[in-house]
């Protein structure tokens, strides 16, 4: 074993020449990082920007295309995450490593230092409650099964598991984005100590306060690139996100047209509810108009999107089309062609491809039931292929062949085949590279010009700002503020996606 | 139209040329005429099952109702015959067929709406229809028979070729047609891959769903009618061996048991591959046991040879 | 308590079912609840319980063995020839027993894992060979196993059935320690969310082989008892088990997804399914008509626990 403690010359975790290949695609392109014992050392960079790969690499689920890990000096092979764990790197996962069918209790079992496939004597136990304790997560019980967990309490949970694992390098990968600030907190104070103690912190968030909280060290990534590091402070904000996005933000969005007012009305929903997570929500958008959907995560704006497609059952309210009364009870009603709604679900990889199937049958699958339409007609499709210049090597391949930001723009042509006369999109450029989003914001204010309402969900605030003509801020299924011309600015968002104005200070009571 | 025709797919036709010429060394006759059409006649039965079933496989789904269908079609067919009324007599192969599709939509619906997995709900359906055969026939094997269309269709021939192998290719490339050329079947096999996706690209998943089962429920009443036209006669659990076969013949022709992936065409070579392989064991005299083992064997050894080849492509 | 009750709402809906068919069945039952009523139906039940218990461990890690009742037609037969003759011998010839059904799950899994074929598949051709091997052994049914051994594990201990002695003994000294094993657990999480499982450092591969083998050696430990009720070898069972596993094992709450369910629930539902055949045997339905009620009641069982998709309000939430 290599030993414990380390000196400064040597850092815990070295990454030489680095790269990561899937298919076409470079997730991480000749990355060289390190990482020292005792120093908080956050990861910026966009969706996209190979972030995550990057910490998949180091806690052993991926393994690099090209280079060298060194751990302490010494050369590594991290071919699972069992050997990372050997070596004591650990990963709080984005996506959540916990087992939704088995109990808190025995997740953290599996996961507690020395756990083998004997007897589990639930040593480190304790641990893992005093460190919930400290979170504001006492009151999660042992015996509750995660899937029965909110978000924010699975997130808990998962420090804890982390935590208890004893690490030299904790990877916290967007380890609060579900957390209350109070709740962050905590963990900071947690994250703090641990460092102290000599262990070293790899931050990801993309919450800058957090960096300025926590942070010693940052290192800003692009496009599978490590763009620069340095120490805290020494770059301002605006440096930072032009380092992060390449180019200024301003840059990314086509120019807004001044909203026309007297517009027809394209879809109108009054009173919308659905159970507890959608209430009595109004709104409409019009042609050539985007409106936008705002808040944190699971505050009734997705549920609402998908309630207008037809998902939901039992809903209240009304729904009318260019001024038709009209109910839809199923995405096939959805895309007929009196209604011509088309909806953009928020994983393309599981809601919106089949990524077993080739480019052209997903371009198909859409316009096959629409009666007017030739599918296989690929006329329908090339406009919208050209304008978002799609990348490929023919469209008889697998879309899983495909980048993340192609294959969102597969989705997207799949369904402006359909010439839809409104557009619902959830979170469209999730996890999707600069070029792609500009490609993507380009042509939904192309589609707009031509008088197609799009309603954005978006959990990106700029995009709420620069692309929307109207904003509409989700908070506990309610819409909490409708924000357009002047008021809409980041601090009218941040403070309605909190519920400030209503509720002040509930975030740190 | 060739995309379906893959190298897996062609495995069995391969395996069924193997087959034949180390039959023929051993036993001469096997390269007969007479033994090769009994072979294709034989082969129809196994043939038909395997295309309802390599539908429902497609859509990602499995369907284990095949026995008692087919043994409650021979029943319901050959007792209408028996009954000596010729306009009941004239009904008994749709009435077959109607019973079948009927069947499959309770398959359907069980899967579709209730969202039992397949595999469990198709087996308590099976069940059921077991229990309705025995009620029916108080236990005995049925009183009843085929009806000269039946024989027909089970035994006879035009210019040498068995009409049963030609009602499995005819329906077999009706059925393959239906698949490529029409949004039916691409949204099987999108179902099979993914059918969140598919549902929210607005197809009424449920209504395929159906479909896919009450076909495969017409090919397995179908095959007991030509098994009865074939035995002259409806007996109880005629089913039974039929149905893992069935699911070897359809995996083997490359239809991936997860579905979305496969097609028809392996299957015809799949159902041929068995039928030969059965009939070589036995007419080397091997003994049972040493037939299942070298049966079991062989389907391990294709299957390995398959992923083998996508690991080596990969 | 009610915690418990609500994260294992399948085991403990199987279990209130069981005590009210059980009751049902010895009110009707013409000879009460005596020792040799129970006993009878305790074997039956066991026979099928341990099968359910080895389809379990392939079902409860996403798989399915197709090869259960072709494990226990040839520990069956290894059985026949084994069990007889010095107390040494048969100690050691149970063993063997046993450890072929192991050997039969572990090559399942070995072809599962490293074969990269589906289990359903593989142990489908599995079964084939299974079963032609315990053709070789036993081509007619035959053989015998010593009559006092198969005596003293098939009647009773002061008055309660040796079934249920066993089943109580399995439940309490294998399982519920098992379930705290890394191994146990290992097995829900690989089931539950193999990336999951996967990311927190769990050996993958190594659970779904001893899965696998698990089942192998169920399905022996249910062949070993089948030839203590039978006392000979038969190569001609395998059919009715495999299939009956499944069912019940479905009835008993486990989910064919993975990861949800027990082995007390597998056990429940073996037991729910032999109940309900015995409880039509003396409930004066023309037996005739027994089969079909069987069917449906099994299918209406099945049915009601799909009824939760039919309240979901939001239909994305029905498919995975």
């Amino acid at each position: 074993m290599v030993s414990i403690m380390s000196d400064n010359s040597t850092p815990l975790l070295e990454m030489r020449g680095i790269s990561k290949h899937f298919g076409a695609t470079k997730a991480l392109d000749r990355v060289d990082f390190t990482c020292n014992a005792g120093e908080v050392h956050a990861v910026l960079g966009e969706n996209g920007a190979g972030k995550s790969t990057l910490m998949k690499l180091i806690a052993g689920v991926l393994q690099p295309t090209h280079g060298q890990l060194r751990v302490d000096g010494q050369d590594v092979f991290l071919n699972t995450p069992q050997t990372a764990l050997r070596h004591g790197l650990v990963c709080m996962f984005q996506e959540l490593s916990l087992v939704p069918d088995l109990t808190v209790r025995e997740n953290l079992l599996l996961g507690a230092p020395g756990a083998g496939l004997g007897w589990l004597a639930g040593t480190g136990l304790d641990k893992a409650q005093d460190v919930l304790n400290r979170i504001g997560a006492g009151q999660i019980k042992m015996g509750t099964r995660v899937a029965d967990l909110t978000l924010p309490q699975r997130q808990q949970v998962e420090i804890a598991k982390a935590i208890m694992k004893k690490p030299r390098l904790l990877i916290l990968d967007e380890a609060t984005s579900a957390l209350s600030a109070s709740v962050v907190e905590g963990v900071f104070d947690l994250v703090r100590e641990e460092r102290d103690s000599g262990t070293a912190i790899l931050f990801i968030s993309h919450r800058f306060h957090e960096i300025e909280a926590l942070a010693d060290r940052v290192s800003v990534f692009r496009n599978g690139q490590r763009v620069e590091t340095f120490m805290k402070g020494d770059h301002t904000y605006s440096e930072i996100i032009g380092m992060m996005v390449g180019q200024k933000i301003e840059e990314l969005f086509p120019p807004k047209p001044p909203s026309q007012r007297d517009a027809d009305i394209v879809l109108d929903v009054q009173n919308y509810t659905w159970e507890s997570q959608v209430r009595d929500v109004s709104l409409s958008v019009k042609r050539g108009q985007i409106v936008g959907l705002g808040g944190l995560d699971g505050q009734g704006q997705g549920a609402f999107l998908m309630g207008l497609f037809g998902l939901l059952r039992k809903a209240e309210g009304t729904t009318a089309i260019s001024g038709q009364a009209t109910e839809i009870n199923s995405p096939k009603e959805a895309k007929k062609r009196d209604i011509s709604l088309a909806y953009i679900p928020e994983d393309r990889k599981t809601e919106g491809l089949i990524l077993d199937q080739s480019i052209q049958e997903n371009l198909e699958l859409a316009a096959l039931g629409r009666p007017d339409l030739d599918a296989g007609d690929t006329a329908l499709y090339a406009g919208s292929l050209d304008q978002l210049a799609l990348k490929h090597g023919g469209l008889e391949l697998p879309v899983s062949s495909l980048s993340g930001g192609n294959q969102q723009k597969v989705v997207l042509a799949k369904w402006l085949a359909l010439k839809p006369r409104c557009l619902l999109l959830a979170d469209p450029t999730r996890g999707i590279d600069v070029k792609t989003k500009t490609q993507i914001y380009a042509i939904l204010r192309k589609l707009a010009d031509q008088g197609t309402a799009i309603i954005l969900l978006s959990t990106d605030y700029e995009e709420l700002i620069q692309l929307c003509d109207e904003t509409h801020i989700f908070f506990d299924g309610k819409v909490v503020a409708s924000l357009n011309g002047d008021d809409l600015t980041p601090e009218n968002i941040i403070a309605a996606t909190l519920n400030v104005a209503s509720e002040p200070q509930a975030a740190h009571a | 139209m060739l995309r379906t025709v893959s190298i897996d797919s062609l495995m069995p036709y391969i395996g069924v040329v193997l087959l034949v010429i180390a039959g023929s060394f051993f036993f001469p006759q096997v390269l007969s005429a007479g033994y090769l059409s009994q072979q294709l006649q034989i082969a129809a039965f196994l043939g038909l099952l395997a295309t309802g079933a390599t539908i429902v496989i497609l859509l990602g789904h499995i369907d284990l109702s095949v026995p008692w269908v087919l043994t409650g079609a021979a029943i319901l067919s050959t007792a209408l015959v028996g009954s000596g009324n010729p306009v009941l007599s004239a009904i008994a192969v749709p009435a077959a067929l109607a019973f079948g599709a009927l069947i499959g939509i309770v398959n359907g619906i069980g899967v579709a709406i209730l969202r039992i997995p397949s595999m469990v709900w198709t087996l308590a359906v099976n069940s059921m229809l077991l229990g309705l055969a025995v009620l029916n026939t108080g236990g005995f094997n049925p009183r009843g028979e085929a009806s000269p269309l039946m024989i027909a269709m089970a035994s006879g021939d035009i210019l040498g070729l068995p009409i049963s192998f030609l009602i499995w290719i005819a329906l077999s490339i009706a059925l393959a047609g239906f698949l490529t050329r029409t949004p039916f079947g691409r949204y099987l096999r999108s179902i099979g891959f993914n059918e969140k996706a598919t549902f929210l690209s607005g197809v009424s998943t449920p209504s395929v769903v159906f479909t896919a089962f009450a076909i495969a429920g017409m090919c397995s009443a179908l095959g007991g009618v030509m098994l009865a036209g074939y035995a002259n006669q409806a007996y109880q659990s005629m089913g039974d061996p039929f149905l893992l076969p069935t699911i070897a013949a359809v995996v083997i022709g490359g239809t991936s048991i997860l579905g979305g992936r496969g097609g028809l065409f392996g299957t015809i070579g799949g159902a041929l591959f068995i039928t030969l392989l059965t009939s070589i064991l036995s007419v080397m005299q091997i003994e049972d046991a040493w037939r299942n083992i070298i049966f079991g064997t062989i389907i391990l050894v294709m299957l390995l040879f398959q992923t083998l080849r996508k690991g080596a492509a990969a | 308590m009610l915690d418990y009750m609500r994260s294992n709402r399948r085991e403990v809906i199987a279990g209130v079912v069981l005590i009210a068919l059980l009751a049902a069945y010895l009110g009707s039952h013409p000879r009460g609840a005596s020792t040799y009523v129970m006993t009878i139906w305790a074997n039956q039940c066991l026979i099928l319980g341990l099968a359910a218990c080895a389809q379990f461990f392939a079902v409860v890690v996403r798989g399915i063995d197709l090869s259960v009742g072709a494990v226990m037609a040839l520990t069956n037969c290894v059985a026949s020839y084994l069990l007889d003759g010095s107390a040494v011998g048969i100690a050691v010839g149970m063993l063997a027993v046993v450890a072929t059904g192991a050997l039969c799950g572990l090559l399942n899994g070995m072809i599962v894992v490293y074969g990269r074929i589906q289990p359903i598949v593989v142990t489908l051709a599995t079964a084939s060979i299974f079963v032609g091997i315990a053709l070789l052994l036993r081509p007619t049914p035959g053989g015998a196993v010593n009559y006092d051994l198969a005596d003293a594990m098939t009647l009773d201990l002061l008055g309660i059935p040796t079934a249920l002695i066993i089943t109580v003994v399995a439940v309490i000294g294998f399982w519920l320690p098992f379930r705290r094993t890394g191994l146990g657990l290992g097995l829900y999480a690989l089931g539950s969310s193999e990336q999951a499982a996967f990311q927190s450092g769990i050996d993958t591969r190594f659970i779904r082989l001893a899965a696998f083998t698990l089942a192998g050696l169920f399905g022996g430990l249910a062949g070993l008892f089948y030839s203590f009720v039978t006392t000979t070898g038969d190569a001609g069972i395998a059919a009715g088990f495999t299939l009956n596993s499944i069912a019940a094992v479905v009835l008993g709450g486990v989910l064919l997804r993975g990861g949800v369910g027990s082995l007390i629930g597998a056990l429940a539902g073996a037991f729910i399914l032999k109940t309900i055949a015995s409880l039509m045997f003396f409930s004066g339905i023309p037996s005739l008509a027994q089969p079909l009620f069987e069917g449906m009641i099994l299918a209406a069982a099945i049915a009601i626990g799909g009824a939760d998709v039919l309240r979901a309000r939001n239909k994305l939430e029905v498919f995975s």
